[in-house]
């Protein structure tokens, strides 16, 4: 039996197979290593790829999310995994818990001074390649909230961000659309822009000793992590 | 044509027996008020720093003032002050503000901690944004802002342009040796603050003995957004009100819009149209309904851990909800529907399309509460799990502060729809539901069968907006363009969140901003309770104790 046409079984029948395993191999020759699968590609039983563009779209379709919720985006973040949108049509519905076990960080909401330094711990913490997505306003630039004394004005500012969703929350529409953004972008693989992050985590030693630095001196170990936000230099 | 239940703040205040109320109060106080600062909402007593402890264990134990509902602290060009914003949780009509001031060099003032345990939060608050001192104190650091930040962002000489810096070393990794204490063998356990189970960022910092709860501290602050600097820089007739929604924003929106919507027309003076007051009120409860839906679902993911049927049915039937609202509204969460004196536009045409799609809702809803009832509250392993933990006796949770379904829980009948009455709420015909198990299951149960009374006061709206005759349909009062409440007015004035008392204090400078404006959160007073109910308890009660106070930390934090 030649494997150029695929088996009449494959394109004919929707009955559940219920057949014995010899009727399935057939007659004639054992091609028990012909799976209906391999048959179905058609005269080769091979696909060609290259391994990277093969590894981007592995990772392209099965994206582990960071269950990950800061403010009110959350709420709609959400809805989108949960019926009626149901994230996981498009191979992204499994948020995990962990950020060990997570490809992809949804950051939904306010970042403000306090946890600043927190998401980008929990950002290091993912393993490569790992991929961001930001949601609403308030991601962007700090939202309705840009003005506030405790308020960073957008997630780019500590991460870098592949992919914006607008909105103030953005309906959960609008995030499958990102999310679908994001998956296109790694298939192709595409990766972020490389942008400047203003506030990084730095060892308070290593801080250059102005009037701050040195008033905080007695308060802090040299070795301790910190995050120095110049509010004056932000958009 | 209203029953002006909206504007009723100085008729309240001249009602018979108010006079003698204030003069038994005077005389109570006796020496020790040294001056008069009324407030819209309530005789305002003026006393020195020093006092604080005496006159409010005074005024809580001859006169019956037990809710300390909210404290505000706020800088005037000469002096700091702290006001007590006291209520009878018996009546919450009857109120008393304790003001208490400070000069500006030496801001210190008693504390009201030992005698009303929520002032606790509410002082380290006070003390972290404004910069008020509280002697006797017994923990007296920030609470919102990260510890090594510098200056009180809403004092007057604050800076917002310095630099700042946070440190990430606060609390290290739980499984560092030096954590074990050598003879109680405990150990300490950071939860959060990014974690599933605590709705939000939220970080506990817990200290095990065993599985046993041996301390907890709830450590927030990880979404203060700076919601009342964004409110102190609004004016009054259209920038504030987006902001109420993204306070609980849990779907919760038209409820909070309505305590700012309630607090401004109090303040300013407006007659809010009869029809409109029935739109709010069939508007708020379904936000209700969507908020305690989401309480329910993710308390089942608490307790089961389950991912799959109960929380995707809650999450089915806020669909809906949300699909009615953004018919109502335009936006499925933030909906900045509610203006001052009245609610941006009348209900979607054709309105028989919307009335028949919400009573649709209604119909089925008995039938999805009793889904509910069997996989959840009929279930017994659902049962031994909530029933007896987290218990929260009902005196606690009035020294706390609690209020919503919290308290009601716990058996103190407290709902600012009936006791302090808005809206068209006292036209319907409602219950207050009460449980006295104090438990977590008191406080599903709570829940559950406030959104059955929720969807009666719906259906009775809906009866009554079919009916209204056309010409009459007025949704929004006959407001002046810019509002400029009187200089040095102040009034504080609260409505019944879906979390529980969601209240306001705005104090008028003259211009069309407000001088101060402070949020009392009920969150902010029940998270505070965890300790007292998880403390002793197994870890898996702590988490299941906290779903149950079903707090969101927009609105914790704000
Ligand atoms: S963008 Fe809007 S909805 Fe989203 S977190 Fe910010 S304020 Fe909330």
């Amino acid at each position: 039996m030649s494997s150029d046409e695929p088996r009449q079984t494959i394109y004919d029948s929707t009955a559940p197979s219920t057949d014995t395993r010899d009727a399935r191999i057939g007659e004639g020759v054992d091609d028990r290593f012909n799976s209906k699968l391999r048959e179905a590609f058609g005269a080769s039983p091979f696909i060609l790829t290259k391994f990277d563009e093969f590894m981007n779209w592995v990772r392209g379709n099965s994206m582990f999310m960071l269950q990950f919720g800061i403010a009110c985006c959350s709420i709609e973040m959400m809805h989108t995994y949960a019926i009626k949108h149901d994230l996981d049509r498009f191979g992204a519905g499994v948020p995990r818990a962990s950020p060990r076990q997570a490809d992809v960080m949804i950051v939904p909401g306010t970042i403000v001074s306090k946890f600043g330094p927190r998401m980008k711990r929990v950002y290091d913490q993912m393993p490569e390649p790992k991929f961001v997505v930001g949601m609403g306003s308030c991601t962007i630039s700090g939202g309705p909230f840009q003005e506030g004394y405790n308020v960073v004005k957008g997630a780019e500012e500590i991460i870098p961000i592949d992919i914006h969703v607008p909105g103030c929350p953005p309906r959960p529409e609008a995030l499958l659309y990102g999310v679908l953004k994001l998956q296109e972008r790694i298939k192709n693989g595409e990766s972020s822009a490389v942008v400047v992050k203003p506030y990084e985590l730095e060892e308070f030693g290593d801080l250059q000793k102005d009037e701050l630095v040195q008033k905080l001196a007695s308060e802090i170990d040299e070795d301790d992590l910190v995050m120095r936000y110049n509010w004056a230099d932000s958009p | 044509m209203s029953t002006g239940t909206e504007t009723e703040p100085e008729a309240e205040l001249a009602e018979p027996g108010s006079e003698t109320n204030e003069a038994a109060l005077e005389s109570l106080l006796g020496e020790r008020a040294i001056a008069r600062d009324d407030h819209l909402n309530a005789p305002g007593f003026v006393i020195n720093p020093n006092d604080v402890q005496d006159v409010l264990s005074d005024l809580r134990d001859e006169a019956g003032y037990d809710h300390l509902s909210c404290v505000t602290a706020q800088q005037y060009e000469d002096r700091y002050e702290s006001i007590y914003h006291m209520k009878k949780f018996a009546d919450p009509t009857d109120e008393v503000s304790i003001v208490v001031p400070t000069t500006v060099d030496d801001p210190v003032s008693q504390s009201a901690e030992p005698v009303f345990r929520t002032a606790d939060w509410h002082e380290r608050e006070a003390y972290d944004l404004v910069g008020v001192e509280y002697e006797d104190h017994p923990d007296l650091r920030r609470i919102l802002l990260p510890e090594t930040w510098q200056g009180h962002p809403l004092s007057k000489d604050y800076d917002q342009e310095k630099p700042q810096l946070v440190t990430l070393t606060e609390h290290q990794n739980p499984i560092q040796p030096d954590h074990h204490d050598a003879e109680s063998d405990t150990m300490f356990l950071n939860i959060g603050p990014h974690h599933p189970a605590t709705h939000g960022v939220l970080h506990v910092k817990t200290v095990l003995d065993g599985e046993t709860v041996a301390d907890v501290e709830p450590d927030i602050g990880y979404l203060h957004r700076c919601e009342e600097q964004m409110c102190e820089q609004g004016t009054y007739r259209h920038q504030i009100m987006p902001y109420p929604d993204r306070w609980d924003y849990v779907s919760a929106g038209l409820l909070n819009e309505w305590a700012y919507a309630r607090v401004i027309e109090d303040l300013a003076d407006i007659e809010v149209p009869e029809y409109a007051q029935i739109i709010r009120t069939m508007g708020a409860e379904l936000c209700r309904i969507a908020s305690h839906m989401l309480a329910l679902g993710t308390f089942a993911l608490d307790v089961y851990g389950e991912f799959t049927a109960t929380f995707m049915y809650t999450f089915r039937d806020r669909e809906v909800i949300q699909d009615i609202l953004e018919d109502l509204t335009g936006q499925r969460m933030m909906f900045n529907y509610f203006r001052v004196g009245g609610v941006a536009w009348d209900l979607p045409e054709p309105r028989e399309e919307f009335f028949e799609q919400t009573r649709e809702f209604l119909n089925e809803l008995p039938a999805k509460v009793g889904e509910y009832n069997d996989l959840i509250t009929g279930n017994e392993i659902f049962q031994t799990r909530c029933i007896d933990t987290g218990v929260l006796e009902p005196e606690v949770a009035k020294d706390y502060g609690c209020t919503g379904p919290v308290a009601r829980g716990s058996g103190v009948d407290y709902d600012l729809r009936r006791d302090d009455p808005y809206g068209y709420y006292e036209q319907l015909d409602w219950d207050v539901i009460t449980r006295d198990g104090a438990d977590n299951y008191a406080r599903v149960l709570c829940r559950m069968e406030e959104v059955e009374e929720s969807a009666k006061i719906i259906e009775q709206c809906l009866d009554l907006l079919e009916d209204w005759p056309e010409d009459e349909r007025d949704v929004q009062a006959n407001v002046p363009r810019t509002l400029k409440p009187d200089a040095g007015t102040e009034i504080y004035r609260a409505v019944e969140g879906a979390k529980g008392e969601l209240g306001i204090y705005i104090r008028s400078d003259g211009s069309d901003k407000p001088g101060r404006f402070k949020i009392r959160s009920p969150c902010f007073s029940n998270l505070q309770a965890l300790e007292e109910m998880s403390e002793g308890e197994y870890i898996p009660d702590l988490i299941a104790s906290l779903g149950s106070l079903d707090i969101v930390l927009g609105e914790v934090d704000r």
